[in-house]
């Protein structure tokens, strides 16, 4: 006979195999990350949803680029060319003065650096999750994108790709409380670990003797020394440095040079591989230089 | 919407998932929790599992209450709700915590607030859409 009321399993069953599925992905993918390949095909079925998601944002953004008035473009062109004018007056100087310092690293023996591919991206979601800070962009591993790959702004470093599916991938930020970046102090190259902190506008500097000399405005740029981001890319500004003896290091707070709460447009960097070998090559020279600084 | 209001967001999935387990707790509950959970997981970049757990905890709660549910006025309800929506955001702060060291911050709370009010249209929304469908 068929029953009138299905009923299958009690719900204290049903609950007990929930949590104890959930407990062990948990365990398996937050403390361990084994659930990667898994992930990476879920992530890839539910892209069409996030494509979706994100498109009454996409048709705003649009009409508001389309209904436009024609001063206002303008304006806008006139403020481009100005700005075009200026970039290749900086990048007149900066021909001869690449062509000038791979001269001079070969004559020190030291490696040329190489010139890195860069891929544009768009911003297509930003998650609400208020316990991590990432975003998506809509380039995936069809335009080249991979995992930890590098991604900046037109002012400073963003973060790195955590996930990657064929048409988008996920950007963890440098301010997320896990990342971590390995920076030097443009002014004198001393090197110093840059840790993110859980809000948007603030980074920390760990493990900082009182004795460094480090003061409010220094540009922090990145060392090269992890093998995620190459050398020389600018981080962060230090904003505030307290020493504070009865500690056993200084606090030391940076802001992000890169509109984090604001991106649109953002470029990937390098092409699987690249990086790591111009890293490896340049690591050498980066530990030379700033252990001649230290003495 | 604004960046800004992000922490305002209230969340809608609970609100639909005791929706109609109230309604239909033969068909939702704590399986399509579970599999809810995971969707938004892997969507807004959680740990696996995270959501999961924390809608399954909720849903049990939902589902042994479900006739007691069914008979309060809206306001009752709405308070709740309310209840739910704390265990569940406390849920999921405190695998956070275990997962990341994040640390307490009342904006992670907000949303039970939010949730509140929201929860009375949410209600009349669905009662509509479900009469619709199945009568």
């Amino acid at each position: 006979m068929k029953p009138i009321f299905k009923r299958g399993a009690p719900i204290e069953i049903r609950l007990f195999l929930a949590v104890v599925v959930a407990v062990g992905m948990l365990v398996a993918d937050g403390k361990f990350a084994t659930f990667q390949p898994l992930r990476n095909v879920l992530t890839s079925i539910v892209t069409p949803i996030q494509y979706l998601a994100s498109l009454p944002t996409y048709f705003f953004t649009e009409s508001s680029q389309r209904l436009r008035s024609q001063e206002e473009l303008i304006a806008e062109r006139d403020a481009f060319i100005n700005e075009i004018m200026i970039l290749r007056e900086k990048e007149q100087r900066f021909s001869i003065l690449e062509s000038e310092n791979a001269q001079l690293r070969r004559l020190l023996d030291a490696p040329v650096k190489i010139n890195l591919p860069k891929t544009v991206a768009e911003l297509l979601a930003v998650d609400n999750n208020p316990y991590v800070q990432q975003v998506v962009l809509n380039k995936g591993t069809l335009n080249g994108t991979f995992t930890r790959q590098p991604v900046i702004d037109d002012k400073g470093v963003v973060g790195q790709i955590v996930d990657v599916t064929p048409t988008s991938s996920r950007v963890l930020f440098i301010t997320d409380i896990s990342h971590a970046i390995p920076v030097r102090n443009q002014r004198n190259n001393t090197r110093y670990i840059l840790n993110g902190s859980g809000n948007i506008d603030q980074l920390s500097l760990k493990f900082v003797p009182h004795s460094h000399d480090l003061l409010v405005g220094d540009i922090l740029v990145t060392s090269g020394l992890g093998g995620i981001f190459p050398e020389g890319y600018p981080v962060a500004v230090i904003e505030q440095v307290t020493r504070d003896e009865s500690r056993p290091f200084a606090l030391v707070t940076a802001s992000p040079l890169a509109r984090l709460d604001s991106l649109r447009y953002v470029l990937l960097l390098g092409s699987s591989g690249v990086i790591e070998n111009s890293n490896t090559a340049e690591r050498p020279q980066s530990d030379l230089l700033s252990g001649a600084n230290n003495e | 919407m604004p960046i800004g209001m992000n922490i305002y967001r209230p969340d809608w999935l609970l609100m639909v998932l005791i929706f109609w387990n109230t309604v239909l707790p033969e068909r939702v509950n704590i399986g399509i929790g579970f599999l809810a959970g995971i969707l938004l997981d892997v969507l807004l970049g959680y740990s696996l599992g995270l959501h999961s757990l924390a809608f399954a905890l909720v849903l049990y709660v939902s589902s042994a209450n479900h006739q007691r549910m069914k008979n309060y006025s809206i306001w009752q309800q709405t308070g709740v709700i309310g209840l739910m929506t704390a265990f569940y955001s406390l849920l999921v702060f405190w695998l956070q915590h275990w997962l990341t060291d994040a640390y307490f911050h009342f904006n992670y709370f907000w949303p039970i607030i939010t949730t509140m009010l929201f929860w009375p249209w949410v209600f009349w929304l669905l009662y509509r859409a479900k009469q619709k469908l199945i009568l």
